[in-house]
């Protein structure tokens, strides 16, 4: 690193040498994010439809292959799927509003992969470690509804407007939940640094985890995150039997591509920081020597892909809910909850230290 | 104690759980999809394909022109022409079928008193430009020839119930 730097000072003299040094390696860092993140969905879709096909007793997708190779069959799938998308074209209809058309899957996709700046892979690869991490996450979480919003209501249809304000109104009452939840982890952690958030579950096993003292926050957060993406069984926002495919029935192309692409980077992103504050990031379920061989960035690849594993599995599993129920659920369930473990929550920081200090598994800080 | 017990069991997802047990079991069930290109479904015998038009064994066509296979088709999908040979025998100079209307009812092949026009078990034929799917009388008489063995077996596997 030392020595890029000072070849950038030697070619550029100091005062910009410094600053194309820090742009270079921004953008080196970033693309070093986004680009197995965008790998990572292309086969997230390729997963979704082996395992649900699994589950269904079928095989899924298994004729595409690389150069012929027969034990890669379906492994092309997604590459055909990409290309095959790129070549369509993108359709406006007349009465769409041209310019919003086009902006709403950017205003989409743009959040859902901005949100990982604060993202802590391990101890030191973080592309930003800003002290707000986690209010940073909440706000690129909750832009993302609004290109969703505009894209129902460019297409200027009946039903990709009714798809958005439904996708709307669950993604807000969702993020209530979600927000107080995080609250939780924020008490406990007393940090909104994602890093610190992590560091905060250290202590030699699994049992210092968030997951066991805020275990009904982490049912919570998981849901909601479910919820929040819009994925089966809270999936009514695409409803095909009532009202077609939701906010992106005109899309065509890649402009679809790019909603689902985003769809999928929200599902890793909430699957990382369930992955992240309450299962212990990068942190070895226990921490002797076999498992803390393993480099934190595979641990933290395997709690997330674990935790997806969830998302396709309830897709398998559940049928959808109706509206109000997913309403009540959010509203009269979920709220309450995380309200009530709040105060519970600190009430027990309000103890004297000598109590707390007798709680069981020693987590209470 | 009963609400206690219902309590938990719903904030532990217990009944959720249950049901994602169900697919967690049938992901490791053995796989039913039949491999449709490599692997074929069991198909009858009395399976409704692409027509052909059969020959006696010495070679002679069966077809004698009466138009009953005509006159049956609700589709209306066969069209015959007939000319008298210089044997004195009565023979078609046209027989046609047009796929793109014929609704393989197998009416034909019913109301044929000399078993000239049947279907076959062949499912994978494509026309690519219009006109394509207008099988003429050599096109039929190719595919009997082809076809012969299998047509011949299928008849006697079936003729008990005729």
């Amino acid at each position: 690193m030392e020595a890029i730097q000072q070849l950038f000072e030697q070619l550029f003299g100091t005062e910009w040498g410094i600053m194309l040094f820090t742009f270079a390696k921004n953008l080196t860092l970033i693309l070093a994010i986004i680009v197995p993140l965008l790998l990572g969905v292309a086969y997230l879709t390729f997963a979704e439809r082996k395992i649900i096909a699994y589950m269904q007793i079928r095989v899924g997708p298994n004729r595409v292959t690389f150069f012929g190779i027969p034990w890669l069959r379906g492994w092309g799938q997604p590459i055909a799927d990409a290309v095959k998308a790129l070549m369509k074209e993108i359709v406006v209809p007349t009465g769409a509003n041209k310019y919003l058309f086009i902006l709403a899957p950017i205003l989409t996709i743009m959040p859902a992969l901005a949100a990982w700046a604060v993202v802590p892979f391990s101890p030191e690869l973080v592309l930003a470690d800003i002290n707000a991490g986690l209010l940073y996450i909440l706000a690129m979480t909750s832009m993302g509804i609004y290109g969703v919003i505009i894209a129902g209501w460019a297409s200027n249809s009946k039903y990709a407007f009714l798809g958005a304000m439904r996708s709307a109104a669950q993604v807000v009452s969702y993020e209530l939940a979600m927000g107080f939840a995080l609250v939780c982890v924020l008490m406990m952690s007393q940090s909104l640094n994602l890093g610190d958030i992590v560091t905060g579950q250290q202590g030699g096993s699994m049992l210092n985890w968030y997951l066991i003292p805020l275990f009904p926050m982490f049912l919570v957060y998981f849901i909601s995150g479910v919820a929040e993406t819009n994925r089966a069984p809270f999936d009514v926002a695409e409803g095909e039997s009532e009202i077609v495919a939701g906010f992106h029935v005109d899309y065509s192309g890649m402009a679809f591509t790019v909603f689902f692409l985003a769809e999928y980077a929200n599902m890793i992103l909430v699957a990382t920081l369930t992955a992240l504050m309450f299962l212990g990031g990068w942190l070895p379920p226990v921490d002797i020597t076999p498992f803390n061989m393993i480099p934190g960035f595979l641990w933290l690849l395997i709690k997330i892909a674990f935790l997806l594993f969830f998302f396709l599995w309830f897709r398998a599993t559940f049928p959808r809910y109706r509206y109000d129920q997913i309403m009540r659920l959010g509203w009269k369930v979920f709220i309450p909850i995380t309200l009530i473990w709040i105060v519970v929550l600190g009430l027990i920081m309000q103890l004297p230290e000598s109590v707390r200090n007798d709680f069981p598994f020693n987590l209470w800080f | 104690m009963n609400r206690i017990k219902k309590f938990f069991s719903t904030f532990l997802l217990l009944e959720l759980w249950k049901g994602m047990m169900v697919t967690g079991r049938y992901m490791f069930k053995p796989k039913i999809t039949v491999h449709y290109p490599e692997e074929k479904t069991p198909m009858s015998p009395r399976f409704r394909g692409l027509h052909a038009l059969r020959r006696y064994p010495n070679g002679e066509e069966r077809c004698i022109a009466c138009k009953l296979c005509e006159a049956v088709c609700p589709a209306m999908a066969i069209t015959i022409d007939s000319e008298q040979r210089e044997d004195g025998t009565r023979r078609t100079t046209r027989y046609d079928i047009d796929l793109s209307k014929c609704i393989f009812c197998g009416f034909c092949e019913e109301s044929c008193p000399v078993d000239s026009i049947v279907e076959t078990r062949i499912l994978e034929y494509h026309g690519e430009k219009r006109g394509d799917l207008i099988y003429t009388k050599e096109m039929l008489l190719a595919i009997g020839d082809r076809y012969e063995e299998q047509i011949a077996k299928d008849r006697e596997t079936d003729a008990r119930y005729r």
